[in-house]
């Protein structure tokens, strides 16, 4: 157990001290969002409307953005190898990699989402939700995402590739997570919703790691 | 069974016996399927004419997921088995399975346009088909992006099952969300059992597609073979001492 600690340590130290890729995923994410306003126009009604998707559907390409970088460092410079022969199960190895690049790119999405509520103009009740609602999801986007970048591993154009494994997958996260914040500001009880992502992300923090661990044993054969 | 076909050289002779069968069991049911479904079968008293685009819908709707379903089957066989040639049968199942999904994309759009007047609804069933298609596009994808043609054939088949475990969960919450989002006055497909008139058709048309799809399989795996032979005896050759004035 203290070597995956270590583990995640050691990822989230590597992630600070460099720096950059939270940076970039964060810079995307705030980015987009405010290009919506520039093309749909300045109707705060309207905006404040698509506010739980727009912030959804960015979130979750800033997220899928970042993917890429989850295993490829350690391929490429072969601790991946000494990852796959060490003593822990590599499913669990996964998840600390997992855990590591949420912390890193899922976590700082969500501390900015309040500014961008703000220029969206939602209210406190849709804030809130929206944040609980990407608390639970961008876990299950990072889960999902350890296979579609165990898979790409070593592939050409793994950066696009992924996008095109992954996205399809993150559908259902996608369609409960917004449909729990439109719940809330319509005075729908968003119990059931909540259950429902609560639900996807214990699923995939029960299956992804074996399908990640069996990939990634692939990628280093 | 599985064992026994797995020896590529005994499939390939199965095959070739299969085949003309497979071709003649196609070109019948089709040919039939398409009098009886063109005209021998009513015209819907709703919808006219236009419920006669059914009869290639459904079935193509049919082999999308049930190609879907063989490939996600032979990828674990192939990933617990270590079959080569069930990694083949996936791969060459693949672009086959799309191009159903597209065909039951273009005619679902169509009966669209003349029953809803619109060309596309977010409808469940619609919107699931979508999804499905860029399953199979990331399948494809996912096993021609490597050098190592091994290395493709083995991600690709772990990406096969790990969309079968996701397509019904995909399944279902496009279906809630497509009942959260629609307005109820969207008009239903089906609604009354069908009418012997129409099954009919329907069954030959399915059964005649699946034999084209076998047709089609069969087909492609052995090329696949082929191409696998000619590329070990090239290997052969570049390796022979009379061939070293090749340019390299």
């Amino acid at each position: 157990m203290s070597a995956l600690a270590a583990l995640i340590v050691f990822d989230i130290r590597l992630a600070l001290r460099r720096g950059a890729d939270t940076l970039v995923v964060l810079g995307f994410f705030v980015l987009t969002v405010i290009l919506f306003p520039f093309g749909i126009g300045t109707d705060t009604v309207l905006l404040a409307r698509i506010a739980p998707g727009l912030v959804w559907v960015t979130a979750l390409l800033a997220a899928m953005l970042a993917l890429d970088r989850l295993f490829l460092a350690d391929f490429e410079d072969g601790s991946l190898d000494q990852l796959v022969l060490a003593d822990q199960a590599l499913e669990l190895i996964v998840l600390a990699k997992a855990a590591a690049h949420w912390a890193t790119t899922g976590l700082p999405l969500i501390v900015v989402v309040p500014v961008l509520a703000l220029v969206l103009n939602m209210d406190a009740v849709g804030l809130g939700h929206l944040m609980l609602s990407l608390l639970l999801g961008t876990p299950t986007l990072t889960l999902i995402g350890t296979i579609g970048a165990a898979l790409t591993l070593g592939a050409r154009r793994a950066g696009v590739l992924i996008s095109l494994l992954v996205l399809p997958l993150y559908i259902p996260v996608l369609i409960f997570g917004v449909a729990l914040v439109t719940a809330a500001i319509d005075g729908i009880d968003p119990g059931p919703r909540l259950m429902a992502l609560g639900g996807f992300l214990l699923m995939a923090l029960a299956l992804s790691p074996f399908a990640a661990a069996a990939a990634l044993r692939q990628a280093v054969r | 069974m599985i064992h026994f076909l797995a020896n590529p050289a005994r499939f390939m002779r199965i095959g070739q016996a299969v085949l003309p069968w497979c071709w003649a069991v196609a070109g019948l049911c089709i040919g039939t399927g398409l009098w009886f479904a063109l005209i021998v079968s009513p015209a819907d008293y709703q919808q006219g004419e236009s419920v006669r685009i059914m009869y290639i819908h459904v079935p193509s709707a049919w082999m999308a997921l049930g190609v879907y379903t063989l490939i996600a089957v032979v990828s674990a066989m192939a990933l617990v088995w270590k079959h080569p040639l069930a990694f083949l049968i996936g791969r060459a199942a693949a672009p086959l399975g799309a191009g159903f999904t597209v065909i039951c994309l273009i005619t679902g759009s169509l009966w669209g346009q003349t029953s809803w007047g619109t060309w596309w609804v977010w409808d469940a069933r619609l919107t699931s088909v979508l999804v499905l298609f860029f399953l199979y596009l990331g399948y494809m994808a996912l096993g021609a992006a490597f050098d190592d043609a091994d290395r493709g054939n083995r991600a690709a088949a772990l990406l096969a099952l790990v969309g079968a475990v996701n397509v019904p969960i995909i399944k279902f919450s496009v279906d809630w969300w497509s009942t959260l989002h629609q307005p109820a006055s969207v008009l239903r497909v089906g609604g009354p059992s069908i009418h012997p008139s129409m099954l009919t058709p329907l069954l030959l048309m399915a059964v005649g597609f699946i034999a084209y799809f076998l047709a089609l399989l069969i087909l492609r795996v052995r090329a696949e073979i082929a191409q696998r032979k000619v590329q070990a005896a090239m290997m052969v050759g570049a390796t022979a001492p009379g061939m070293q004035t090749h340019e390299t």
